[in-house]
This record gives C-alpha cells, sequence and structure tokens, in this order.
C-alpha cells in the first residue's frame, strides 16, 4: 500500500495476518483445568439451563440421592446472590460461590481461579452450575468432563431449535418437570425428536426432580460415571 | 452479552499483534464469523463500539465475514447446507451430520497504521538472523 504522508512524519498501512480463534484464551486455560481434572480423575459436570429450568432444585435431588455414594462440590455462578449456594449449603455439600456482576457465563478463568480454594483432592464429583442462560454458556470452555443441559417441559417442545448451539455440545440432556407434561401442553416425544435432530448423540433422561420420577435413572448413570472416572485411578495405580 | 467478552478478547488479541509491529493504530480488523455460534452480530458490533474506547482500535473497522453452516453425513458422504432450521440427522439416510463449517470465531487479519521509518525497521530486523538480532533490538531513534 502506498505510503500515506502526514506532516512530515511518513506513515504506512500494513495488514497482518493473526489467524488466531477468539476464544484461544479461554480454551488455553480449559485445558489445563481439564488436565487437573485429570491428573485427579475427578469427574466434573458444567450444568447448564434457561433460567426457571429447575437447575437447583434438580441438583438439590441429585445431591440428596447421591449421598453416601460420592464425594462432591459445586461451584455455584450467579449474577448477583449467592441464594443458590446457600441451598447446597443446607444439604451439607461443600459449595463455593462465584458472583459474574454483569457477566452472563462463566469462564475457565473464574473456574481456575475458585479451584484454588477447593479441596479438589478429596472429591469424586465437582458440578460447576452456570448462569441461567442458553446462550453465552455455550460459548465457553471451563474444562468440563460432561455438558449436561437442564430442559423444563414448561419452556415448550421447540426450545431446542431455538438454541441449537447450547443443545449440540451438550453431552446429556435432562428433560425435567415431565409431571408438567399435559398441562404445559407439550409432547414428550417431539422434544426429545428436536432434541436428536441437533444432537444425535446425546444421552437424553426425562424425569421429574419435584415428583422423583425417573430422577434415579439419571443419578445412577452419573453414580456410573463417577465410579469409571475413579477406576482410572485403580488402573494407573 | 458475552459479545463484550468476545469484543474485548477481539481487541487483546489485535492489540498484541499490532504492537508487536510497533503499530501507531489499527485500521480495520477482519473477522471470520460462523453462523453456528452464539454471537449475535448486531451485538457484537455494539459491544465493540464501546470496548475499542481508549485502545489502539479506536477508530478500527470492525469487519465481518459471515461463515454458513455446512455439514456433512458421516456415512453417505453427502455435504449440505441447511436452509430451514438446523438438523443434524441427514435427510438421506438418517445418520448424524458433522458441521463442516459454521463454529468459526476467527480473526483472519488485521491492517495497522505504522511509521515509515518503523515499517522499514521491521522489514529490515526480519532480515537479520535469529542470533545477530540481539544486539540490534534497540529502538531506532528518530
Ligand atoms: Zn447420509
Amino acid at each position: 500500500m502506498e505510503p500515506i504522508t502526514e506532516g512530515s512524519a511518513a506513515r504506512t498501512t500494513e495488514r497482518i495476518s493473526v489467524q488466531t480463534n477468539v476464544l484461544n484464551a479461554n480454551q488455553q486455560t480449559a485445558a489445563e483445568n481439564r488436565q487437573m481434572f485429570e491428573d485427579r480423575n475427578l469427574l466434573v459436570i458444567n450444568l447448564m439451563s434457561a433460567p426457571g429450568a429447575g437447575k437447583t432444585t434438580l441438583l438439590e435431588a441429585t445431591i440428596r440421592s447421591l449421598e453416601g455414594r460420592c464425594r462432591l462440590a459445586v461451584i455455584e455462578g450467579d449474577l448477583q446472590t449467592d441464594l443458590d449456594a446457600q441451598r447446597i449449603q443446607a444439604l451439607g455439600v461443600r459449595s463455593h460461590q462465584i458472583t459474574t456482576g454483569t457477566v452472563c457465563h462463566l469462564d475457565a478463568r473464574m473456574v481456575a481461579r475458585a479451584l484454588a480454594v477447593f479441596p479438589v483432592d478429596e472429591l469424586d464429583l465437582l458440578v460447576i452450575e452456570n448462569v441461567g442462560n442458553l446462550i453465552c454458556p455455550a460459548s465457553f470452555d471451563l474444562g468440563e468432563s460432561l455438558r449436561v443441559v437442564v430442559c423444563s417441559v414448561a419452556e415448550g417442545a421447540e426450545k431446542p431449535r431455538k438454541y441449537p448451539v447450547m443443545f449440540h455440545k451438550a453431552n446429556v440432556v435432562l428433560i425435567n418437570k415431565i409431571d408438567l407434561a399435559m398441562a404445559s401442553d407439550v409432547d414428550l416425544e417431539e422434544l426429545e425428536a428436536n432434541i436428536r435432530s441437533i444432537n444425535p448423540n446425546a444421552t437424553v433422561f426425562k424425569l421429574s426432580s419435584r415428583t422423583g420420577v425417573g430422577l434415579s435413572d439419571w443419578t445412577d448413570w452419573l453414580q456410573h460415571a463417577v465410579a469409571t472416572r475413579r477406576a482410572n485411578v485403580m488402573v494407573g495405580a | 452479552m458475552h459479545e463484550i467478552s468476545i469484543a474485548e478478547s477481539i481487541l487483546e488479541i489485535a492489540d498484541e499483534q499490532a504492537r508487536a509491529q510497533h503499530a501507531r493504530s489499527i485500521q480495520l480488523i477482519k473477522l471470520r464469523l460462523g453462523e453456528f455460534t452464539t454471537i449475535v452480530r448486531e451485538a457484537l458490533e455494539f459491544a465493540f463500539e464501546i470496548a475499542r474506547q481508549g485502545t489502539l482500535a479506536e477508530h478500527a473497522v470492525l469487519e465481518i465475514e459471515r461463515v454458513p453452516i455446512l455439514v456433512r453425513c458421516a456415512v453417505c458422504d453427502k455435504a449440505t447446507q441447511p436452509v430451514a432450521g438446523i438438523c443434524l440427522i441427514c435427510t438421506v439416510c438418517g445418520f448424524p451430520m458433522e458441521i463442516l463449517s459454521g463454529e468459526e470465531l476467527q480473526i483472519e487479519y488485521i491492517e495497522v497504521e505504522t511509521e515509515e521509518e518503523w515499517s522499514q525497521w521491521n522489514r529490515s530486523q526480519k532480515e537479520v538472523p535469529r542470533e545477530q538480532q540481539s544486539e540490534s533490538l534497540s529502538r531506532p531513534t528518530s
């Protein structure tokens, strides 16, 4: 390009090839987190949902069901309050609150900082309850082992089609509040088909954390996942 | 509004690259943005305008190239561009499809303004073999 002259200083415009993924920094930290979890054979789930899908209630029911079966702790991401963290602590489970302020998602750095105050060596399962939102958290890898998306029946059968990236990246989808299917006029088969059309490989559970229907299918599966990850210690030792 | 975090990351990367070239300012940032991301273009442009204030990219143009979603069936090998909605099950044979493009969030290049002498100096540095560089790394005086 021709140099542009301004005053006495000659200036020139240059093109610099960058070829860099914008999320590189986050992905690097996420990889470090993931390595740390793998070194300890710790299973980590990133729990995501829209507000009101029943994430915290489901987590409480999951914790009750896993009591005595594995050692778990919770990282709570919340915009302002620590109400959810209090609910978890009330169950006798260690929880740590990350208050994100205006940020609508957790990122890998926030999790890395939280890990410093956590007894990661004494755990079998770490649950990261992300900020209630089906858009923003989808873009940020935290280093988790499994991405679990909670979708309540009351949100309607079209939800997965409206937030395809989140559902596509999920390893597990928990269809919650199935006891409300009739009242919500939602066809469970249709909802499940919509999830599969975007993510044919997802493991899907249908449950209600309020009535407990289907809950043990999920918690037994999770317990099995924790035990499988733990078994790596035995093999490695 | 995760677009604010994204805009900040874009500026951080661009700033680092520009400073490495001793640029005075960043004129343009070229971004490739896939359609299968959670980034809303308008929100990103808005966030960029706010985040760039006081940076080398204060007057920079954010040029966004949209990358369409292209999927391929792992079984029958048909590649398609989904038109209505996003279905990742092959309409031909019913097997899952993989995403070939549409997940990009990449800075391709930046255009920066440098002083002519700096740019000549930079070019001359590139011609100097690595082992000799340490002695000539002091800034040129104007
Ligand atoms: Zn096919």
